[in-house]
Order: C-alpha cells, then sequence, then structure tokens
C-alpha cells in the first residue's frame, strides 16, 4: 500500500486565512478531487493479472474513479491497461464484476495493514 | 435624514411583504405555498405574470426545492427571496444550514405558524425557533409597517452580512390582518438596495471555484468557525444596514429591540412579535393607574442574540419575565428565555427571571395573559419559589 500522503497540522491553514481566500467553505479553482488520495479508504485491493488481460477495458468503463490507468499508443489505435492507479482506488470492486468472467484477470485481495 | 415620499396603503402583512418584495425586484424567487404565507409568493407570482419585476420565478415541488433552487441562484450571484412558514419550514431545514454556511444572503418571508402535532395552521414561534440554530439572522416583527420596511431593510443586512435573513411576520394576526402603513416608491427601494457584491459566483468560468465540497476532520471546524465569526460581525452589519436605512428613507426602524418604558423598571417582560402592542397597553396600565413600575421590552432581532445590549437595558430591572410563544420541551420554558438567562448570567448585575409560554396554536393573547404574568412576578418579587422555570398563560388546567 502506498504511504497515505502526510497532511501535517501546522501546514494546514487556520480559519483567519481561510475565511478570506475561501469565505462560505467554497475552494478556489477547480478540479480539485485529484488532491484528495481516496486510496486509504480501501479495504480490500484489485489485483490485476496483465498476462491474463485481453484489454478489453470494460473495467475502465465502470471505474468510477478513473482508477484504471492506460497506455495509448502515439497514433491513438491502440488503448491498454497498465494498472491500477491505487491513490484513487477504493477497493468498491466493481472492476472485479467486470472484468469477463473467462478471462477473470482482476481479483480482490485484503489489503495488507 | 430628508424623508423619501411615502404613499398610504391598507395591506395585510402578506400583502405588504408581497408589495416589498415587488419593489426590491429579487432576481430568483424560488417558493412553494403554505398557509399562512401562501399569499405572498401568490400575490408576487402576480407581479411576474404582469411583467412589474424581472424575477425568474421558479415554482417548484417542496420547500425543500424551494431553499435548494435558492441556494443554487444565490450562489450565482443573484439577489433571492422566498417565503415559507411551519411545515414548509421545516422541510427546509437541512437546505437552511447550507445557505448559511455558503454565506448566501437570501432573504425570506417567514409567517410564524405553530408545527404539527396536532395539525394547526395558526401562529406561535416554534417554527422559527426550530431554525434557530441554522445560522440564520432572524427578524420578529410587530406590525404591518414594519414587516414591509424590515424586508427591505432585510435584503440589505443580508448582503451587508452576507448571511441569509429571516422575516417574519405571526401568522394571521399580522399576515391577514389589514393595517395601513406608509410605503415608498419603487425606484426609492431600488436605489437603496442598489446592485448585490456576490463573495464569489459559480458562474464565473474565468475564476473557476468549488462549491459545497466534502471537508472532512482536517478543515470542516476552521470552515465552521469562519462562518461563526461572520455571524459575530453580523451585528455591525445590522446596525450599518438599519442607519443606512433611516439615512436613505428618513425613517428609522428599532434595530435589535424596542424597550418600552424600561428606564426604572423594577418589572419588565420580554416578548417577541405582534404580541407587544398589548403587552405595551398593559404596562400603560399598570404604570399609569396604578404606579406600578413596568416595562416591556420588544425583542426584535433574535438571530445574532444581542445580549450585551439587553444587559445594558434589562440589567437593572429586578423582576423580568420573558414571554415566549414557543416551548422548547426541554422542562424550563421557552428559547428566548433560556436565551436570556444565559445573557444575563454573564453579567454580576441581572434581575430575578422566569419563563411563561403563552399563546401556543394561535391561542388569542389577552390583556389578561400580561396581568397574570406581572401578577405571578409580584408573587416570586414576595419571597415564594415557583415550583418549576416555567408558567403556562392561557391554557385551561
Amino acid at each position: 500500500m502506498p504511504a497515505p500522503k502526510e497532511r501535517k497540522w501546522d501546514e494546514l491553514k487556520g480559519w483567519k486565512e481561510l475565511a478570506e481566500i475561501s469565505p462560505g467553505a467554497i475552494v478556489p479553482g477547480v478540479p480539485t478531487s485529484p488532491e484528495y488520495l481516496t486510496g486509504d479508504w480501501r479495504v480490500e485491493r484489485p489485483i490485476w493479472d496483465e498476462d491474463k488481460c485481453t484489454h478489453c477495458l470494460l473495467c475502465w468503463v465502470f471505474c468510477p474513479e478513473d482508477a484504471i490507468m492506460l497506455n495509448i499508443s502515439e497514433d491513438g489505435k491502440v488503448v491498454k491497461m497498465i494498472g491500477i492507479d491505487y491513490d484513487y482506488c477504493k477497493g468498491c470492486g466493481i472492476c472485479v464484476r467486470a472484468c469477463p468472467p473467462k478471462i477473470h484477470a482482476l481479483e480482490m485481495a485484503p489489503e495488507e495493514v | 435624514m430628508a424623508k423619501r415620499k411615502t404613499t398610504r396603503m391598507a395591506l395585510t402583512g402578506n400583502e405588504a411583504m408581497a408589495f416589498a418584495m415587488k419593489q426590491i425586484n429579487p432576481d430568483v424567487v424560488a417558493a412553494y405555498p403554505i398557509t399562512p404565507a401562501t399569499q405572498i409568493v401568490e400575490l408576487f407570482s402576480k407581479y411576474v405574470a404582469d411583467g412589474e419585476v424581472d424575477t425568474e420565478f421558479v415554482p417548484v415541488e417542496s420547500e425543500h426545492s424551494a431553499m435548494s433552487a435558492c441556494v443554487g441562484a444565490s450562489a450565482a450571484g443573484a439577489r433571492v427571496m422566498t417565503g415559507t412558514a411551519s411545515q414548509g419550514l421545516a422541510l427546509m431545514h437541512e437546505i437552511l444550514y447550507i445557505a448559511s454556511a455558503l454565506r448566501l444572503p437570501i432573504t425570506m418571508c417567514v409567517v410564524n405558524r405553530t408545527l404539527s402535532a396536532p395539525i394547526n395552521i395558526h401562529c406561535d414561534h416554534s417554527d422559527t425557533m426550530g431554525s434557530r440554530d441554522a445560522g440564520w439572522i432572524q427578524i420578529y416583527t410587530e406590525n404591518v409597517q414594519e414587516a414591509y420596511a424590515s424586508t427591505i431593510v432585510g435584503v440589505r443586512t443580508a448582503e451587508k452580512a452576507n448571511l441569509p435573513v429571516m422575516v417574519t411576520t405571526d401568522g394571521f394576526v399580522l399576515s391577514h390582518g389589514m393595517e395601513s402603513l406608509d410605503v415608498f416608491d419603487d425606484e426609492d427601494v431600488r436605489e437603496f438596495l442598489g446592485q448585490r457584491k456576490p463573495l464569489y459566483n459559480v458562474l464565473d468560468v474565468d475564476n473557476p471555484i468549488t462549491v459545497g465540497p466534502l471537508d472532512l476532520q482536517d478543515y470542516f471546524f476552521e470552515h465552521k468557525r469562519g462562518q461563526i465569526e461572520a455571524m459575530f460581525e453580523a451585528k455591525k452589519h445590522i446596525y450599518d444596514a438599519h442607519r443606512e436605512f433611516a439615512e436613505f428613507f428618513g425613517v428609522e426602524l428599532p434595530v435589535f429591540m424596542e424597550p418600552y418604558r424600561l428606564d426604572d423598571a423594577e418589572y419588565a417582560i420580554v416578548v417577541l412579535g405582534s404580541s407587544a402592542g398589548t403587552g405595551k397597553e398593559v404596562v400603560d396600565d399598570l404604570r399609569d393607574e396604578k404606579g406600578m413600575k413596568v416595562g416591556l421590552l420588544r425583542l426584535r432581532i433574535f438571530r445574532p442574540f444581542p445580549y450585551e445590549e439587553l444587559q445594558q437595558v434589562l440589567g437593572k430591572v429586578k423582576y423580568l419575565a420573558v414571554m415566549d410563544r414557543a416551548d422548547s420541551l426541554n422542562t424550563m420554558g421557552g428559547p428566548v428565555a433560556t436565551e436570556i438567562a444565559r445573557a444575563l448570567y454573564h453579567f454580576s448585575e441581572r434581575p430575578i427571571i422566569h419563563s411563561f409560554v403563552y399563546g401556543l396554536g394561535g391561542r388569542d393573547v389577552p390583556p389578561e395573559n400580561f396581568y397574570e404574568v406581572i401578577e405571578k412576578m409580584q408573587w416570586i418579587a414576595a419571597g415564594n419559589t415557583p415550583d418549576r422555570m416555567v408558567t403556562y398563560v392561557g391554557v385551561r388546567e
């Protein structure tokens, strides 16, 4: 499991500064979700078997977090799965269900603490 | 302060608030009808249909949606108003907190009506008292003239403080009671309010922002603390808005409270809304006919709570009766009594306080209620201790 990015207490902003830059708890700038690593919510992780994978990309279609990492050839004609972005994968298991049973290139495994 | 031109009209509270909304000409009104506030938006929708306002009127399918639409429009920089009562306000409850935390200056006309059960359409203050921790500024009005003026100054207050404002009238007593009042010219109202200057604008594509994001253990408290500070600062904005209103229109409104014959009072009554008029009559009688040192304080703004101002006017009173038209079901009486006790406990000079709950579900509030309250306070002054911290007035035992 990748080490979560530490957010040190004394580096966080105080309320007075926040009231100036984000009144009403708005966040200046978009998108902001990439800054929030949801991978640490995970209790189970999908394991990808590259040898079994046919790169049908059904997992990529269904992944709600866009955590299936792809490599796209320069001419844009060949798209291949290259792994799972564990910074954002919440371990929901949808990719495992989406993977065709005959292929079975994805499997859930308990997250190790 | 030169007085602006006024026109004398005869209007009910609902008509007066709808008329004020017409003059304000908000950008967006989203509302759902509910007794006894229905007429406000019903009349306003006629102004829309007749082309007398430029408002985008959104007839939504519930009060939850009404407040949600108001939040969206206000976050896009619009001047937004709505109206509701009772169960409708209760259905808005979760969105009320979002409006205030997003610092959106929505102005809402609320006609006070009790909450079910049993079902009842008449006046008490349990609806807005139930919203007292939602972060809204709350203005309770005594008569139709004040309801009209408070709707206008409410918009200015909201937009100065960048916090939402409720302006309330007592259901049926004011909402359906016709009074003569002086109204300003449309042009003057529009000139006074000018353009809203929003804190942020969700539709500003050059400066994109995220509104209402997830905010967890690391930052929620800091954001909430900022909102709380906005309520501390709101006091100044409330005074400024009322001063500007007085300077522009030449008409002075009481701000947080209206003291009535309190200067040397040993006994005092605190009350909100239309009942204050009856109370003043009783105070006059007790003072002028019976020589009692009695006064009354009408609390007009309940949020933010004016604890310092209250101490100044009530600190020297010996026996204080706080009359609530709502009960907190906490076995101590009404919310105003609880908060005044907390406010005055902070100071060494403070009266003996007793809570009175009256007029629930629109029960008539005759002068006898006030005489009974003063008699109870005299009984306490004679050295008696009540069994309970609250007495119920005008209910059959």
